[in-house]
This record gives C-alpha cells, structure tokens and sequence, in this order.
C-alpha cells in the first residue's frame, strides 16, 4: 500500500470519527454513530497492519487480542455507578501509551517514517512535538492514576488518593518550579542533536511527577472537573503524537476528544460557578460539613416516607431532583419503581437534572437510563425550570447545593450558580442522611422553607419506604 | 517564498481546522449523553493505537519495540473498552415504546 492510499484510508477513518461524534446529538442517532466509530477504528487498524505485514505482526496481534478482550470483559462488568473510575482508567492508558510510542520514537525514528535511513536522528521539528505529547501524556497518566484512585475511594488506604485535597504550604510555587524545570530539560532535547536520551528521560520522569502533583490538591467535589480535563490532556496527547509521526488521522482524532474535554470542563465549571482556575489550583470542599446551621437556631419540618407518598400521591404533578446522593445508595431501580407507581396513578412524574448531579458529565442521565427510566421523562435544568412554579410536589433526593436558592442572593458564596428553581414548586420534600451542608459548606434556606418537610435517612431506604406506602 | 512546505504547517493546518470541527460537534452533543461522550472520546484517542503498531513492527527486536507492544496492548483494552461500554450505555437509552424525541439543551 502506497502512502498515499494510506493516508486518503486514514481520512475515511478522521471522517467517520466525526460521524460517530455527531451521533451524540441525540439518543437516537448516537447507536449508529457509535458504529460509525468502530468502522473507523477498524480501517485505522487494519490499513496500519497491512503497511507493517512483514513485521512483527504477530506479537502485535498477541497484544491486541489481550488487550481487546480484557477492555471487553471490563467493558461488559462495570457497574454504571462506577463509570467515573473507568474512564479514568481508560484516560491514564492513552497516556501510557503516547509516553510508551514517544520512546520508541526517540529510540528508533524511521520505524515511523520520520526519517527514511535507520539509525537516522529526527528532525528537529519532529522533536518539538514528541516533547510536547510526551509529556501531555506523562501529566494525563499520573494524574488520571490519581484520579481513579480518588474515584474509586482507595483514600482509606492510602493518602495520596484522598478524596479530601491534600494540601500543603508552596505547593503552587513547586508545581510551577517542577514545570519551569520540565520545559527546560525538553528544550534541552529539543536543540541537542541525535537521541539526547537525559533531557528527555528527566524530563518524562518530571512529568509524571507533575501530573501526581496538579491532582491531589483537587477535592471529590471537583471530580466532574478534573476528569473532563484529563477527557481533554489525552485528546491533546494523541495529536502531539500526530505531529511528531506526520500522521493526520492522529491529529484529528486527538483534536477532536481534546476540544471535547475542554468543553465538558468548561459546562462543568459553569454549572457549578467556579473558574477553571480555581478548580486547577485546588483546595476546595477542604471544609466539607464543618460550617452547618448559622447563629440563629432554625426549625425544620421532618416527616416520615409515608408522608411523603401520601402527598406525592395526591398530587398532580410531581418533579424528581436526583443528585450524587441518589448514586452512592444506589436507589435509581427504586426510584423508577416509585415514578412508575405514581405514573399508574395518572401524576405526571419528570426528572430534572443537574448538569453536575452525579460525578461526571451525564452521569445521572446514564444511572436513569440505566434503571430504565424513559429518557423523556428526564429533563435537562434550563429545560424545566420555568415550569416549576407550577408543579405541586418537588422530591429532592441527595442533593444540596444545586438547589440553593442563595444562588440568587447577591454576597452568598454561591451565588450566580446555575440551580433547578425547586423552592418555586408548591411543595417540596427533600431528602437527606442528616443536615450536614453539602460541598460548598453553605447552609440551604430552601430547608427551613414553610413549604418544605424534611424526610431524613437513606435515599434507598427512603425510597424503598415511598414504594411501600403506595402500594 | 518557494520551496515546499514543512510537514508541520500542513499538520498545524489540519490541527487547527479538526479543533474548529470539535469545537462545533461537541457543542451539539445533548447533556444527557456526555457520559457516553467521554467513553467514545476515549476509545477514539486510542487511535494512537496506529503508532504503537509502527513503534511495534521492527522485525529487529530492541525494547523500543517491545514497548511499542505494550503500547498496543494498553491501546487495545481502550479501543474495545471504550466502543463497547459506549455501546452498552446507549442501548439503556434505547426507547422501549414510540414517543417523540426529546428536546435537546442548548
């Protein structure tokens, strides 16, 4: 196969890359697009082999058949509780990988073509952009490390993945010092000629350091953030390795899932009012629970799960607002069961979604879709909010923060946050395990509303206890 | 002005354009799929998996190879993974009866 042929094989691939993106604009079209996808990669896969066909294919197929069906057990095993630690796992491979290939390149450049004769130095040029996906890839692999790690609760165990930020005095100034030292040893390998192995090994070795460093000041809260980010590091990662392979497809693919992740973290940023910036440098939801009620002692209204069936019951419509809280019980079958039982009592039932429910982008709408609830059933918040003025009965179900009416209050820590608008409904039955604030330390007036009864305990028992009473 | 032109321009035009094509596709993708968005995203960065074989094809067998086979097997589990767990989530969103289809955020 000529080059060119390859190439115009890896632009049909670029383009049904694209496709498969595109799909996701909505449900229906996204199974489809999802083919597109795998057709893609297929061509991208095969095109390649046959350009290696007198090489070392078959510990090349050896790998790929272990990797393949170990990504497909794992891909069919996960719970979808537990697609966060996932998709960080899968955010730390790429990583791996770009580090992995920009070895191999510095070792043994004209097994890419980069240059024509073996034992060839590479171009400078060439250099410059290895340098930059290495460490895009180092950073994207410690850091989804500790990303997962964080995710996956193993702080018990060990510190460094506490899902509290660990913190500690000049750790800004030793980031930026370890960086400053990073871009140094890669200039280093940019202008030496040949391989220049010690810049670029000191400088692999740093990065990874800094991808550990940049991720254990950021707090649990701030997950949806950090692995939106690394969506988009790993994006970048690939189309480094693009650039220094002159390879096009590599470009394109890794540009699109960069700007993806780029623009989840920013949608993720807004929904919960915080700069980039902020998030990146960390530290936040440190105060977790410790600032509680305020001076004055104010009262609340608490009943029990039966009282809440018996007033969703006799309702004409009702609005569930599911958050993290609602994951971690594992309470999405019951809660269908419960929207379903209403449903049979002829009560419109919806769902109103936080863009930051759940612990990454979309997590919730999966855990619903996952218990079987109709996705249009379930309705974005700018999609809902104006109608819960009308609605009877609101159940808010372990989440806090992203129904705080201080949002609007001008001065309030929070305010200007996106948040679905429930402390409009008639009325609203919150519940949660105890009173504690929620990540952002702030007390919730939506909870001393007159209007509002307070159903404490388990989301799952809670709901498991509606289910119950409307039988 | 003469010569050719450096293969990095011709990589830094088509960079800049596939980030303008991702910029709009991805503002187009509905909150309610961002989940299955990220799993795609990341089977499709797996796309390295393409340098990995080259880094992995040398019939003279030295640790750069080596590593290039490693690349490809952590590639691989990407690739599989991220596809069929994509896969896996948009069948939950598949609609058990005919109803009009949802209103997309903006």
């Amino acid at each position: 196969m000529s080059a060119n042929q390859l190439t115009l094989w890896y632009l049909v691939a670029s383009v049904l890359f694209i496709f498969a993106l595109k799909g996701l604009s909505s449900p229906v079209m996204a199974r489809r697009g999802n083919l597109f996808g795998m057709t893609g990669m297929g061509i991208a896969v095969l095109v390649t082999l046959a350009v290696v066909a007198r090489g070392n294919v078959a510990a090349i197929l050896l790998a790929m058949l272990a990797g393949g069906s170990f990504g497909a057990f794992v891909a069919r095993r996960v719970e979808m509780t537990q697609m966060p630690e996932l998709v960080a796992a899968m955010h730390s491979l790429v990583g791996m990988a770009a580090v992995l290939i920009a070895i191999a390149a510095v070792n043994n450049p004209s097994a890419f073509g980069i240059v024509s004769n073996l034992r060839d130095p590479m171009p400078t040029g060439n250099k410059l952009e290895l340098f930059i996906g290495t460490f895009v890839g180092a950073i994207t692999f410690s850091g989804s490390v500790i990303a997962f790690g964080k995710l996956a609760g193993l702080g018990k165990r060990f510190r460094l993945f506490s899902s509290a930020p660990v913190v500690f005095p000049g750790q800004h100034w030793l980031n930026l010092a370890i960086g400053l030292v990073m871009i140094g040893f890669g200039v280093a390998f940019f202008l030496s000629p040949g391989e220049a192995w010690a810049p670029f090994i000191l400088m692999t070795g740093l990065a990874f350091m800094l991808g550990f460093l940049i991720i254990i000041p950021i707090g649990g809260a701030d997950m949806p953030v950090v692995i939106s980010m690394l969506n988009s590091y790993s994006g970048w990662a690939a189309a480094g390795i693009g650039f220094s392979l002159n390879n096009a497809m590599l470009i394109i693919a890794g540009s699109l899932v960069g700007s993806s992740g780029a623009i989840l973290s920013y949608i993720m940023c807004k929904a919960m009012n915080r700069s980039f910036i902020s998030v990146i440098l960390g530290g936040f939801g440190a105060a977790e629970g410790a600032a509680a009620a305020g001076t004055e002692q104010k009262t609340v209204k608490s009943g029990s799960a039966e009282d809440a069936g018996f007033m969703m019951q006799n309702a004409e419509s009702v609005v569930i607002v599911p958050g993290y809280g609602l994951a971690v019980a594992r309470a999405q079958h019951a809660v269908k069961e419960m929207a379903q039982l209403l449903a049979d009592k002829g009560i419109s039932v919806r769902f109103a979604i936080h863009p930051v429910a759940g612990r990454m982008p979309g997590h919730m709408n999966v855990l619903l879709a996952e218990a079987e609830v109709p996705y249009d059933q379930v309705f974005e918040m700018e999609d809902i909010n104006g109608e819960m003025g009308t609605t009877d009965v609101v159940l808010v179900l372990g989440a806090n923060d992203v129904v705080n009416p201080l949002a609007y209050e001008k001065g309030s820590p929070i305010y200007g946050m996106p948040i679905i608008d429930v402390h409009k409904a008639r009325t609203v039955l919150v519940n949660k395990r105890s009173m504690a604030a929620g990540y952002a330390g702030l007390d919730n007036p939506l909870f001393y509303m007159d209007k509002t009864m307070m159903v404490f305990g388990d989301a799952k028992k809670v709901v498991d206890d509606i289910v119950k009473s409307l039988h | 002005m003469g010569g050719t032109v450096d293969p990095t321009v011709i990589n830094l035009l088509v960079f800049v354009l596939a980030v303008f094509v991702g910029y709009h596709v991805i503002w187009n993708v509905t909150p309610a799929l961002h989940t299955p968005l990220m799993s795609v995203t990341n089977a499709i960065s797996s796309v390295i998996i393409v340098g990995a074989v080259l880094a992995a094809a040398p019939t003279e067998t030295d640790f750069g190879t080596v590593l290039g086979v490693i690349a490809v097997a952590l590639a691989s589990v990407n690739v599989a993974g991220g596809f069929l767990v994509t896969q896996r989530m948009l069948e939950m969103f598949r609609k058990k009866e005919p109803k009009k289809a949802k209103s997309e955020a903006a």
